[in-house]
This record gives C-alpha cells, sequence and structure tokens, in this order.
C-alpha cells in the first residue's frame, strides 16, 4: 500500500466556549489516498466542516485550536507549519468549496478578476497569462462563452454558474486535494446533478482526491469511495461506502439512512411512517464525556453506552463502528 | 367524481410588474404564474414540485390570498375567494393556514411560543380568552411540546421545535387546508422525519388537507396523493402518485427524478441519468413554444413553435407534451 496523501491521526480540536472548552473534534483518525473520494456524512454541529477547517488551518482565530493530534499531508506536518507555509498550501494543494455559492464570491469584482488573483498570488505567471488561464477554466467547469464570462460580476450568474466558478477557483493551481463542503445544498436537484458529474468529471481528468462533506447519503452513495459518519464530533462509522449503506453497523448511521424518504423505484399504494432517530445533535457541553453520545437517541442503549466511551469495532474489510452493540446487531 | 374538491384553482395566473426601462417605455410583466389549473381533494395532499423559480409558492400564495392573483378563479369549499374581502375575507383566511419555509424567520423572536401559537386566534376568531388559552395548551400537547415550553422565545428552541411552534400556529383556527410550503427543507434530516410524521399523524387525526410544496422528490413521493409538477410558471404533468412516479411523462419529471441521487445501488444502475443543460431561460422574456424546449433532449422542431396544452392523456393523468399521445409512453 502506498503511503496516503492526508493522514489525520488522533485529531482533538477545542473549541473556547463562554462554558468553558468542548472538543468539537474528538480523536478523529482518517487517511485519503491519492484520487480518492472520501465523505463525511452527519447532522449539522457533528464537526464535519469542523474538520475541513482543521485541515486547512482555517480555525476560526482565539477560539478554536487543535490540542493534539496530527495532521500528515504529503510528508508534512501541518500542524506545525507556520501561517506562511500554511498559506502556500492552502489553495495550491488544498483548497475548498464552500457551501454557500452566492456568499462566497466577492460581489464588487468581475469573476475573472477573482479568479486570476489565485493564480497570481499562487504561480509565477504573467498577468496575461493569467487571464488566458482563467478563461480555459472557465471552459472545464463548462461555463458557455467562457472568455466573455469572466468580465461578469458574480450577481449576473446563476446559482449553479457560481459553484461551478467557485469549483473554477479552488481548482486553478490543481491542487492534490479537494475539500467540498455541502457544495450543492443550497441548488436545486437538476444543477446538483451537474455539479457532481462535472466534479467527477474533474477528478478522472486531474486525479484529484476529493473530500465531499455532506448530509445526503443519496449523494454520497453516488460520488465517494469511503465514507466517514460524525456524530458529535467523534467518528461514528467508517468504511466503504458500499458496506456501510449495505449493511450499517452503527445505530446512528442506520437511522440517518432509513429516515430519509428515498425515490422508490416502484411506488405503491402503501406508505409507511419514517423510522425517526428522536431528539436532536446534543449540545457542545455534553461533547467530550466518557459515553456513548448518542446514547440518549439510541433504542438499544444499555448501562454500559452511559458509562464508558465505545470503542471501535472492526467488521472484515476496512469498516469499523464505535458503538458498544455494533457486533449484535 | 362524486365529492367536489375542498380547493380547485381555474386559469390561475399571477403576474409582477417589472422596472421601466424608461418613463415612456410600454409596462413590462413577469407571469409568475401563468394559466394554471389543479384541483384539491379533501383529506389528501397535493404536492407542487419544481426547481426554485418555478413559481410552485406564488401560486400557493395565491391561492391563500396572499399575492394578488391577475386572472383565475380560486374556489376553496364551493366558495369563490378571489373577490372576497373585509369579514367574508377573515372567515375563509381561517380556513387556509400556512406553514413556511424557514423555521427561524417566521416566528417573531419578541414573541413567546404561546402567544405566537394564539395569534391567529386573536386576530382571526371571536374565541373568548379562557378558551384561547385552552386550544393553545391543547395544540402544544399534540405537536409534541412541553407545557412547560409555552413560556420560552424563539430561540430557546431548536429548529425542529420552532417548526413544531409553527404548526401549532397553522392548526389554531381548526383550518381546513394546510399549505406547507418547503416545510422541512431547513431542516437536518434526522428532524426532518420527525416534522413529516407529524405532519401525517396530523393530517389523519383532523382531517386535514395539504398543499406541500417541495422541490425534494423523497419527501415528494412520501407525502403526496398525487403530483403537479411545475416549470417556469406552468403545470409540465399532473397525476396521482402512482401515474408519476411509476411513468413519468413529460422529460422534464423524468429529468428531476433521475437527478435525486440514489442510495439504492440496484435503481443507480438502471436507470439511466436524463441530463439537462443550462439554467431555465429568462422568465422576463416570453416564450414562443414549450417552455422547456431549449433544455429538453428529444425537442423538436414543433415544440419551439407552439406550446402543448396540458391534456389528460389517462384517468388522472395530464401532461404538456407534443410528444406524449393517448398510449402513454414516454417519448425519452
Amino acid at each position: 500500500m502506498t503511503e496516503p496523501l492526508l493522514k489525520v491521526q488522533n485529531l482533538r480540536v477545542e473549541l473556547t466556549t463562554r462554558n468553558g472548552t468542548a472538543p468539537v473534534i474528538d480523536d478523529v483518525s482518517f487517511e485519503l489516498h491519492a484520487g480518492e473520494n472520501l465523505s463525511f456524512v452527519g447532522e449539522s454541529g457533528c464537526g464535519k466542516s469542523m474538520t475541513a477547517l482543521a485541515i486547512m488551518g482555517l480555525l476560526p482565530e482565539g477560539i478554536g485550536r487543535i490540542t493534539a493530534g496530527s495532521i500528515m499531508f504529503d510528508g508534512q506536518e501541518l500542524t506545525e507549519l507556520s501561517q506562511e507555509r500554511l498559506r502556500r498550501i492552502r489553495g495550491n494543494d488544498i483548497s475548498m468549496i464552500f457551501q454557500e455559492p452566492m456568499t462566497s464570491l466577492n460581489p464588487v469584482y468581475t469573476i475573472g478578476e477573482q479568479i486570476v488573483e489565485v493564480l497570481l498570488a499562487h504561480q509565477s505567471i504573467s498577468r496575461a497569462d493569467a487571464w488566458a488561464e482563467a478563461a480555459t477554466l472557465l471552459d472545464a467547469v463548462r461555463i458557455p462563452k467562457a472568455r466573455e464570462r469572466l468580465k461578469d460580476y458574480p450577481f449576473q450568474l446563476s446559482g449553479g454558474q457560481r459553484q461551478r466558478v467557485m469549483i473554477a477557483i479552488a481548482l486553478a493551481c490543481k491542487p492534490k486535494v479537494l475539500i467540498a463542503d455541502e457544495p450543492t445544498t443550497a441548488l436545486d436537484v437538476t444543477v446538483q446533478a451537474q455539479i457532481f458529474d462535472l466534479l467527477r468529471d474533474l477528478r478522472q481528468e486531474t486525479g484529484t482526491s476529493i473530500i465531499l462533506i455532506t448530509h445526503d447519503m443519496g449523494a454520497v452513495a453516488e460520488m465517494a469511495e469511503r465514507m466517514i459518519v460524525m456524530y458529535a464530533g467523534r467518528i461514528a462509522e467508517i468504511g466503504a461506502v458500499d458496506d456501510i449503506i449495505g449493511t450499517p453497523r452503527h445505530p446512528y448511521t442506520k437511522g440517518l439512512i432509513s429516515c430519509v424518504p428515498h425515490v422508490l423505484a416502484h411506488v405503491t399504494d402503501e406508505k409507511q411512517p419514517l423510522t425517526e432517530v428522536p431528539g436532536i445533535v446534543p449540545s457542545l457541553r455534553e461533547f467530550g464525556k466518557d459515553q456513548c453520545l448518542f446514547a440518549s437517541r439510541c433504542q438499544h442503549r444499555t448501562q454500559q453506552c452511559l458509562t464508558a466511551r465505545p470503542q471501535s469495532v472492526n467488521f472484515d474489510g476496512a469498516q469499523s463502528a464505535d458503538c458498544w452493540h455494533a457486533g449484535t446487531l | 367524481m362524486s365529492e367536489q374538491p375542498l380547493l380547485s384553482v381555474e386559469n390561475l395566473t399571477v403576474r409582477f410588474a417589472m422596472n421601466r426601462r424608461g418613463l415612456f417605455s410600454p409596462a413590462t410583466h413577469l407571469y409568475a404564474v401563468d394559466d394554471v389549473s389543479f384541483h384539491v381533494n379533501r383529506g389528501e395532499t397535493l404536492a407542487i414540485v419544481g426547481e426554485s423559480g418555478s413559481g410552485k409558492t406564488t401560486a400557493a400564495l395565491a391561492a391563500a390570498r396572499l399575492v394578488t392573483a391577475y386572472e383565475g378563479r380560486v374556489v376553496l369549499d364551493g366558495e369563490d375567494v378571489l373577490p372576497l374581502e373585509g369579514e367574508e375575507l377573515r372567515q375563509m383566511r381561517q380556513k387556509v393556514q400556512f406553514i413556511f419555509q424557514d423555521p427561524y424567520s417566521s416566528l417573531n423572536p419578541r414573541q413567546r411560543a404561546e402567544e405566537i401559537v394564539r395569534d391567529p386566534l386573536q386576530s382571526l376568531t371571536d374565541t373568548p380568552a379562557a378558551e384561547q388559552q385552552e386550544i393553545t395548551e391543547r395544540l402544544f400537547a399534540q405537536v409534541g411540546l412541553r407545557p412547560e415550553q409555552r413560556r420560552l422565545f424563539p430561540h430557546q428552541f431548536s429548529g425542529g421545535q420552532r417548526q413544531r411552534i409553527g404548526i401549532a400556529r397553522a392548526l389554531a383556527t381548526q383550518p381546513e387546508l394546510v399549505i406547507c410550503d418547503e416545510p422541512v427543507s431547513a431542516l437536518d434530516v434526522a428532524v426532518q422525519a420527525q416534522i413529516l410524521n407529524l405532519l401525517s399523524a396530523l393530517q389523519e387525526e383532523f382531517g386535514l388537507t395539504y398543499l406541500f410544496i417541495s422541490h425534494d422528490l423523497g419527501v415528494v413521493q412520501h407525502m403526496c396523493d398525487s403530483v403537479a409538477v411545475m416549470y417556469m410558471g406552468k403545470i409540465v404533468e399532473h397525476a396521482d402518485r402512482k401515474s408519476l412516479f411509476n411513468n413519468p411523462l413529460h422529460p422534464y419529471t423524468a429529468a428531476l427524478l433521475s437527478a435525486v441521487p440514489s442510495v439504492d445501488k440496484t435503481l443507480r444502475e438502471k436507470s439511466k441519468r436524463i441530463l439537462i443543460p443550462g439554467d431555465p431561460p429568462d422568465p422576463t422574456q416570453k416564450q414562443v413554444g414549450c417552455r422547456f424546449a431549449s433544455r429538453c433532449p428529444v425537442a423538436q422542431d414543433q415544440c419551439r413553435l407552439s406550446e402543448p396544452p396540458l391534456t389528460e392523456i389517462a384517468p388522472n393523468h395530464r401532461v404538456a407534451c407534443h410528444l406524449v399521445d393517448e398510449k402513454a409512453i414516454s417519448p425519452l
């Protein structure tokens, strides 16, 4: 096996709140290989985006910090790098697409200027070459009449086109890792399908690894090879997408899959009520306790779940679930 | 049909005036809803599906008299509601209530939860105060909130709980028709299921009729009895749940369905993705021909020349497409 491109080990990120510090990421380890698509799934407030921000070195300053663990990227320890070095990696080797294509572009610059800015910051090329490269990039994300559209302002583009521009900016320096944080939540399904197709094709052409953060199991099934289910800052389940969706071992994963009404191939008159996962994600004050944090919402809860944090149970292949009862469910 | 539908909308058109280009240029209008007809049977759920900007919310708002209709008729319970005014309009508003999309902005942050729920009783009915209190207390239990939460303010609730307050408010005047405008799209997946189950249970308990607006086809398939698919202000397909999902005839419906990512591997491999390129055309320009023609994978010359009417090709299945005939075979 080759060395993974990105290796996160025992990562712990603490957030300072009015009620003291809370571990929003608690002992998270995973690997990302070159050209692989890895997905993070979970409800909001489970630490998916926080993990991405920690990798990017973009944790909210003064509030969030990495207190333990390591992030190895391409032979470098990201947690020990200076701001200057990090800035060079960010956007160049690892880049990110954000959720809201409406708000993550600057409204007072043309999209051409915004793409060129990234190119000039990270590569030693002339301004004219950068503009030519920007047109090529817009063309690559399938925006028609790319050269003319460079002069457009963000408000002149539709939501789907703005997200394409964001992808063009993220891919400008041919990063090794692309983190897509809910890239399609604000978009219509037909546009979402277009964006997914685009990401798939780009990955094939450039060999970029993609970390897709989402709450949509369908999207994961379609896009990723491996997935991580996160709950309350911890990994609930990790493994190959087909294994996990086929036989989810953690009760939370099961809940996440069955609580969503999926489009069925054949519809009958029968309508079954949805399986509910009762309650909501625990508040930050509960994070980090030595118990199963899902216990309050779990129907299989026993005394053991309330007194000790579950250890991961391995199943054949690379699937493992952090649940005391994973083996028996 | 023996029973008359609770809500029937006929040839409804809603248009918005647009900024004039100059002082003397003629006024132009955007037709957000263009000659739309549908009906909802008592106790059933009609879902209106479509992309953003397709006019689904505007159609519902017009039916509830919350935006002004330009043309058409809206008949609720045998009564034409568009000409109503004053006291009659107030009476009608008791029968039609709205659940909004965003539980964060649709509740007044300065009102306590019980005041929010009591509000429609105060403004729309003449219920005595003691009875109002009683109704409010009962509603809190029915939507799954605890009695002591009545005195809290909206910011003290989670998103799902807030949506429960919104539902309680909508049920306060014992409406017959509840319009749910994307009631779960702002919520987390696990909470969505809780709210959808609550809506189903309440429908059964009170015999409610839902007009359910959503872009999520999984949710629609789960909730509805019939579906109307809208594209750029027009209904392109209107059918009962089984016909629409098992035999989608309009190319747009088929494309929408195929665009939904699925966890089912066999389904994913079986269904071929129907890609519709680009975005909908500019709605401010009046279209000639079928509005979907510019993105349709099977469009032909006649599609660009004349607009297909919404025709009934099977019982309870209406489609607006030149390429679909009585044999009910999808043109794709």
